[in-house]
């Protein structure tokens, strides 16, 4: 079953005076997966988006099934059998997985009966998936969501998915059962299109890669036949180097050191138990973990927006418990966090890039009027140092594509020359360049003194970027390995628990 | 016993305006639109349902009447805030005003018209308003009196609420409904027709309003038309959609103990002479009667807020406008 699923020609596609897809050539056939690859920004979701029916094309034409066709809404999608399982899920969270999968689908009895769980729980187990068909969305974990959401385009018919950065919230092993979902599907017929940015996972996955760059369609290759090295390339333009630098540490002391500390959330459920460790000058710690075992907390924490429970943490000998966030950041704690909503914590997203700068600054400035041109001069500074794309530094941060979003953030915090750095999920959602000089910016402040603490999901990256690496599981830590020596087995037994004889 | 019959007598009477506009608003904000022009909708109703009484003489009509001046009136708004856009809060407020203003100029017109007098409902209308009740269960001892002598806008408030609440609750259209509310991007996502969803219940919401409004200005004003006949119900309303914690059924119990207040209010001096110990009720100024649903809207709002379930809380999407291309 080699016959095309989705064939796009020449497809065009602007807002105002930004290009976001020029002349763009792709197609995916039935019984494969394809990857869609590209930096942040280079419109890879503007095409999805017109796939789904969000967008229509200025020109080109869209073909389903050898057919010609024009979609006009998400509903023209469905009925073409296009499912799209995007980004950020669309579920409703106090509605019943049931419920949500029926949702919108039109072959279903007018009045509800209890049946309807039955029925769901049956197309489950006839398509080798399982979810709790009467489990609230709100009582999910984000791998169970987008199980959700994969069984629901199912359900409603679709045979064309599309799957927008669907591996960005799941750990290694979810993602290897969401593969396995997707080559189950691939032997069944199915066309599917993944967008990602960890290119290991593209070859591990995808049949055939088109890589998008600036908009258009460079090129189109069968994966067994190319390299993470040429993809990168490809993607990017030139040559690129993909080793992270590890430079030595030539500074002494201890910045932060926490004592047996634990943490309650607002729940008051224990998140973080008898957690003790050291920050050094001129170290990068990485701290590695399922999502969800703590890691927000740690960074929280520290921060001084959670209180202690037990324990203590020291700033340069200094307790800092009682302390509030403001007079931590002035003791020298920075903190670049970078929650899974991208936008939640930390950037206002309707102000400016100028504004978002105030927002950390503003009370270091003398008298009552705000210093908008010192502002506005370090929002150019971030700008041109990071290269954030983005119109004027007068864009309110909610109009930025995520992966600059995360630039403006990190650069702010890099900016306030803190001792002590606390990144969560820094690079994530960032393409491989964004990426990499991201890394190189913490490396730079490393080798200032600064101590980092790096809360982190790619293994690989922690390895080769981190002088340590503690492990975190269900709050506890199980392990602190030096990264020199360590291998990504070992940090993957860790996390699951397994006891850790290798403590430095 | 028969102070206390009497006063749950009142407080039905006074809470059926309540169950009107609390069930038209939450239909209204299950599908996404926080309508704050209730007063106005209701207002509208008013003076609809009592002109099309006082000039034909027919309650159904009348009722009719009053039904399509509140999707009128729920048109306008949804025009705004769905096709242009519009804040829905100030659209909201504005509903108020200008319903609130519409009803008393056509009022004042018709009492103009009537050489300056107040305008009142003939007498075949007003046995068709009568509390008459549902014959042989009305002659029932102490139950016929509590739950079957009604007039037949109350039967008609409780019948509306219910299949309110079953058709959010138990079809697939309602489900629908909910979706939108909670999650417009997901059901857009899903297929389903966000703007003609949100059209169909907010009209349908502005128009079970408006029979509320009929019911003030029939029953409440005994058939007399009173320029300022409303005056803050349609605000309790939406208050109690909040108390009622978005289902219509729990807004029939939530009416009902509004309605008490009111009701308080009125039967004060029965109690105070029936039972010597509630005597100092007569005392208290009827500025805290009238207060009293208020503090109590605010009391829930304060326990709703600690409580932290999912269910039972304003749709997550109620207020804000979707725009499908938005990032």
């Amino acid at each position: 079953m080699q016959k095309e699923a989705i064939r796009l020609t020449g497809i065009t596609k602007t807002f105002g005076s930004v290009v976001a897809n020029r002349n763009v050539h792709l197609e995916v056939r039935r019984g494969e997966i394809l990857a869609l690859l590209g930096e942040n920004g280079s419109g890879k979701t503007t095409l999805m988006n017109m796939l789904s029916g969000i967008y229509r094309p200025d020109s080109g034409s869209i073909e389903i099934n050898g057919v010609p066709v024009v979609i006009q809404s998400p509903e023209d999608s469905k009925r073409l059998g296009i499912g799209m399982i995007h980004q950020h899920f669309k579920l409703v969270e106090v509605m019943s997985a049931a419920d949500n999968i029926l949702l919108g689908s039109n072959q279903e009895k007018k009045i509800l009966s209890a049946s309807r769980f039955e029925k769901v729980k049956a197309f489950c187990e006839e398509i080798g998936m399982e979810v709790d068909p009467k489990k609230k969305i709100y009582d999910m974990a984000v791998s169970e969501k987008q199980t959700v959401e994969i069984i629901k385009v199912l359900y409603q018919g679709a045979d064309i998915l599309i799957l927008d950065e669907p591996t960005a919230v799941l750990t290694p092993q979810e993602t290897e059962r969401l593969f396995d979902i997707l080559r189950k599907m691939r032997e069944k017929g199915a066309a599917i299109i993944i967008i990602t940015h960890k290119l290991n996972e593209v070859m591990a996955v995808s049949d055939r890669v088109t890589i998008l760059r600036k908009g258009e369609s460079v090129a189109t290759v069968e994966t067994a036949k190319t390299t993470i090295k040429e993809l990168t390339e490809l993607m990017v333009g030139h040559a690129v180097s993909l080793s992270i630098d590890r430079p030595d540490n030539d500074h002494t002391g201890t910045l932060l050191n926490v004592h047996h500390l634990s943490v309650c959330d607002e729940h008051g459920v224990e998140r973080l138990k008898d957690v003790s460790f050291d920050l050094n000058s001129g170290e990068i710690l990485g701290v590695a973990g399922v999502a969800g075992s703590g890691q927000k907390e740690l960074c929280e924490a520290i921060a001084g927006l959670l209180p202690i429970h037990k324990g203590a943490i020291l700033f340069k000998k200094e307790n800092i418990e009682g302390k509030s966030p403001r007079e931590i950041i002035k003791i020298g704690i920075g903190m670049s966090f970078i929650p899974e909503d991208r936008l939640g914590m930390g950037l206002a997203a309707s102000l400016s890039i100028t504004d978002n700068m105030i927002l950390k600054n503003y009370h270091r400035s003398k008298g009552p009027l705000v210093n908008r041109k010192k502002a506005a001069k370090q929002a150019q500074s971030v700008v041109e140092r990071y290269q954030v794309s983005t119109p004027s530094i007068h864009t309110a941060v909610r109009k930025l594509s995520g992966g600059n979003v995360q630039k403006v953030l990190l650069g702010r915090e890099i900016d306030a020359a803190p001792s002590v750095l606390i990144t969560a999920y820094a690079v994530r959602g960032l393409d491989i360049h964004s990426s990499y000089m991201i890394y190189d910016e913490i490396n730079k402040q490393k080798q200032n003194g600064v101590g980092v603490l790096f809360v982190g999901e790619d293994l690989d990256v922690m390895l080769e970027l981190c002088d340590r690496v503690l492990v975190l599981c269900h709050g506890e830590i199980t392990g602190i390995v030096d990264a020199k020596t360590t291998t990504k087995e070992t940090l993957g037994l860790l996390m699951t628990g397994a006891e850790g004889e290798a403590k430095a | 016993m028969n102070t206390i019959i009497n006063f749950f007598f009142a407080a039905v009477r006074s809470g059926t305006p309540l169950l009107f506009g609390t069930t038209g608003e939450i239909l209204t904000q299950k599908s996404g639109s926080l309508n704050l022009g209730v007063e106005g909708l209701m207002y509208m109703g008013a003076f609809a349902g009592f002109f099309v009484a006082y000039k034909t003489g027919n309650l159904l009509l009348a009722l009719l009447g009053a039904f399509l001046f509140g999707v009128l009136g729920a048109l306008v708004y949804a025009f705004l805030t769905v096709t242009l856009q519009a804040n829905q809060n100030v659209t909201g407020l504005a509903l108020t005003i200008f319903g609130t203003g519409v009803a008393q100029m056509l009022g004042f017109w018709m009492i103009q018209s009537n050489d300056g007098l107040k305008p009142i409902v003939n007498d075949s209308m007003m046995r068709q308003i009568s509390d008459s009740g549902i014959p042989y269960l009305r002659d029932i001892p102490v139950i016929g009196k509590m739950f079957f002598s009604y007039n037949v806008l109350v039967y008609l408030a409780l019948i509306i609420a219910v299949l309110v609440w079953f058709y959010l609750n138990k079809t697939r259209a309602g489900l629908n409904v909910c979706a939108v509310g909670e999650n417009p991007a997901a059901a857009d996502a899903s297929g389903l027709a966000i703007n003609r969803i949100k059209y169909v219940n907010i009209m349908i919401g502005g128009g079970i309003c408006g029979l509320g409004g009929a019911y003030i200005s029939l029953i409440n004003g005994i058939g007399n038309w009173d320029n300022n006949c409303v005056s803050g119900q349609g605000w309790i309303s939406v208050a109690l959609v909040i108390f009622a914690a978005w289902n219509p059924a729990k807004a029939i119990l939530g009416s009902l103990l509004f309605g008490a207040f009111t009701a308080l209010q009125i039967r004060a001096a029965d109690f105070a002479a029936e039972f010597s110990f509630l005597s100092f009720m007569t005392k208290i100024p009827s500025a805290v009667y009238q207060m009293l649903p208020f503090v109590i809207t605010a009391v829930i709002l304060i326990i709703s807020s600690i409580r932290q379930k999912k269910e039972g809380n304003q749709p997550a999407a109620c207020g804000i406008n979707y725009y499908r291309e938005e990032r």
